[in-house]
């Protein structure tokens, strides 16, 4: 059974049909890479899990359980974590506050706390600091470090490495790596190539529709079809 | 402009920020008013008429900021804060008048409270018969919290007649404190003094619990908040009713202030309220302290010094405030 299925997703925002039919299966483990052009529907695909857009019809099936309905409070209880795309920095909380907020009975876990800790030095560094000061890649940071405080089975992540600098994209990467080792990462990436690199399976939505879904390997063989969905090339 | 605004923020933020911004109110009314005893006496009263602006404006700018609901109807609150306590008072005659302030004290204590019970009940009751069905709505808010505002000053009307009712203060708040050629009224004092008590406390709860932390957080970014898994919907409620009863205890202290009230107190004061709040900016309770301890000084100071600019004076200070700082004093959100 997979981790995470979409079935049929079909999600309006106000007037207007964004996603027409997504399906797709995120299997348990690694890192399942969701792509696609600008205004492909990556993002709704995204909310529409997390129950921040309605999708109607369709389902979302979390180890087989029907959490469609749920509001998103109970998604993520669920454990589901989200990584928006904005990063969802809460500026005027200091950076351990906006961790601890994250934490299911406001006491952090030492051990996790240490690991985040040694994943982004800078987020030990600033404890104290308020959040809005934190630089463009220190918040990515922190925003990824907030979903893995506790436990969870899956992290949604929506372009972490827009607009940060080589380096950061690196140790982005290096952490998802480990992150990935016991928790499932679901990544919407335009860094193909950050993609490539992390990605088992994936999937590649275009105009609200799912236009192809494969492992990372053979996708990255098929120059052509990569040319078609994401007009790398241009 | 922008090189006397560029100044202005420099050597503000060298001493403390805009929160000294009351502070240089303050002096330039002295230089102003001349005659420190009658500055003193003035700033008192601002003081005072800021610290019950606060608590009625309070809940309004948290309201918005966590939900983005805008109630025309806070200032019910208000009416009925002043009211309700005011006939408490009324009905304990005896205990208020003894020469007794642990009498008096009680009598008042117990106005307050009911004020005070009344804001959190009603305050519920309002939040989820009212705003519910209009949430992420502003124009029906705006018409039903109007709608409210006009049936609960009929309701007052209908309750207590049309008559300004007039208002017992306890024994031991009457009068003044002569010091030399000062006089402080005492009730002010006072108000000052509960007023200031109920915002350290709400600093304490915003800033150090739990709870404190998800309201600051669901004022920035409510989808994030639920996103961590919070249900920010019925936080909501909860903040909703604290809102009311402390506008509710801002309106009983208002009514022993004026010591005469009406049913169109809470709209009369509404506009102040919303002034308050978009000069200190929505969602944070530092900036709308900031706003109506700037609104009761100047109210207090301009209605001294050019008596006609009184009516006025609140626009032109919100005007003003707006122009340099678009989003307020000290927004919520950074
Ligand atoms: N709040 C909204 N209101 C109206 N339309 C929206 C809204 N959010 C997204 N859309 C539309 O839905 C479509 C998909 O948007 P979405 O944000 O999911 O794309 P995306 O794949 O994440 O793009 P990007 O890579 O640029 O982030 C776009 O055409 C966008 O204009
Ligand atoms: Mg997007």
């Amino acid at each position: 059974m997979s981790l995470l299925s979409l079935r049929q997703m079909k999600t309006d925002i106000g007037q207007y049909s964004v996603l027409h039919d997504v399906t797709f299966d995120v299997p348990e483990g690694g890192v399942f890479v969701l792509l696609g052009r600008n205004g492909a529907g990556k993002t709704t695909t995204l909310r529409s899990i997390m129950g921040l857009w309605q999708p109607s019809p369709g389902s979302v099936l979390f180890r087989g359980e029907d959490i469609t309905a749920l509001h998103t409070a109970q998604i993520a209880r669920k454990g589901i974590a989200y990584v928006p795309e904005n990063m969802g920095i809460f500026g005027t909380l200091t950076v351990d506050e906006n961790l601890v907020l994250a934490t299911a009975n406001g006491r952090f876990d030492p051990a996790r706390l240490k690991r985040i800790h040694a994943l982004f030095p800078a987020l030990e560094k600033f404890r104290d600091k308020q959040a809005w000061s934190l630089s463009g890649g220190q918040k990515q940071m922190l925003s990824v470090a907030r979903a893995i405080i506790e436990p969870r089975d899956l992290i949604l992540i929506d372009e972490p490495t827009k607009g940060l600098a080589p380096s950061i994209v690196a140790a982005m990467g290096e952490a998802f790596r480990e992150i990935s080792a016991d928790t499932t990462i679901l990544l919407v990436e335009q860094n193909y190539n950050f993609a490539r690199s992390l990605g088992r399976d994936m999937a590649v939505i275009d105009d609200g529709r799912v236009a192809h879904t494969g492992s990372m390997e053979s996708f990255a063989a098929d120059k052509a079809l990569q040319d078609r969905l994401l007009s790398l090339s241009v | 402009m922008r090189r006397l605004t560029t100044t202005l923020e420099t050597t503000l933020g060298r001493f403390g920020g805009v929160n000294l911004l009351p502070v240089a109110v303050a002096l330039v009314a002295f230089v102003l008013i001349g005659a420190p005893s009658s500055w003193l006496t003035l700033t008192v009263a601002g003081l005072a008429m800021g610290m019950m602006l606060f608590l009625m404006a309070s809940g309004l700018s948290l309201v918005f900021g966590l939900m983005d609901v805008l109630n025309f109807g806070h200032s019910a609150f208000v009416s009925f804060g002043a009211f309700v306590s005011a006939t408490v008072l009324a009905g304990m005659g005896a205990w208020l008048t003894a020469d007794s302030w642990v009498l008096n004290s009680l009598a008042l204590a117990a106005s307050y409270l009911a004020a005070i019970c009344f804001g959190l009940v009603a305050g519920w009751f309002f939040e989820t018969v009212i705003i519910k069905p209009v949430y992420r709505d502003h124009l029906r808010q705006i018409l039903i919290t109007i709608g409210a505002m006009i049936v609960a000053e009929q309701a007052i009307l209908a309750f207590w007649g049309g008559t300004p009712f007039s208002v017992a203060r306890p024994h031991f708040l009457e009068g003044s404190w002569i010091i030399g050629d000062v006089s402080i009224e005492i009730y002010r004092a006072f108000a000052f003094t509960l007023g200031a008590a109920v915002f350290v406390m709400l600093f304490f709860v915003l800033n150090r619990t739990r709870i404190g932390l998800l309201i600051r957080a669901g004022v920035e970014d409510r989808e994030m908040v639920e996103a961590l898994g919070f249900r920010v919907d019925r936080l909501f409620i909860g903040v909703f009713m604290l809102g009311s009863a402390l506008a509710a205890l801002g309106g009983a202290m208002w009514a022993g202030y004026e010591t005469l009230i009406t049913p169109h107190m809470g709209a009369e004061l509404m506009i102040v309220v919303f002034i308050v709040v978009i000069i200190g900016g929505l969602g944070s309770i530092e900036g709308t302290l900031l706003g109506a301890i700037m609104v009761g000084l100047m109210s207090n100071y301009i209605g001294f010094l050019a008596p006609k600019l009184a009516l006025a004076s609140n626009m032109i200070l919100m005007v003003a405030i707006l122009l340099w700082r678009p989003n307020g004093l000290r927004p919520a959100v950074k």
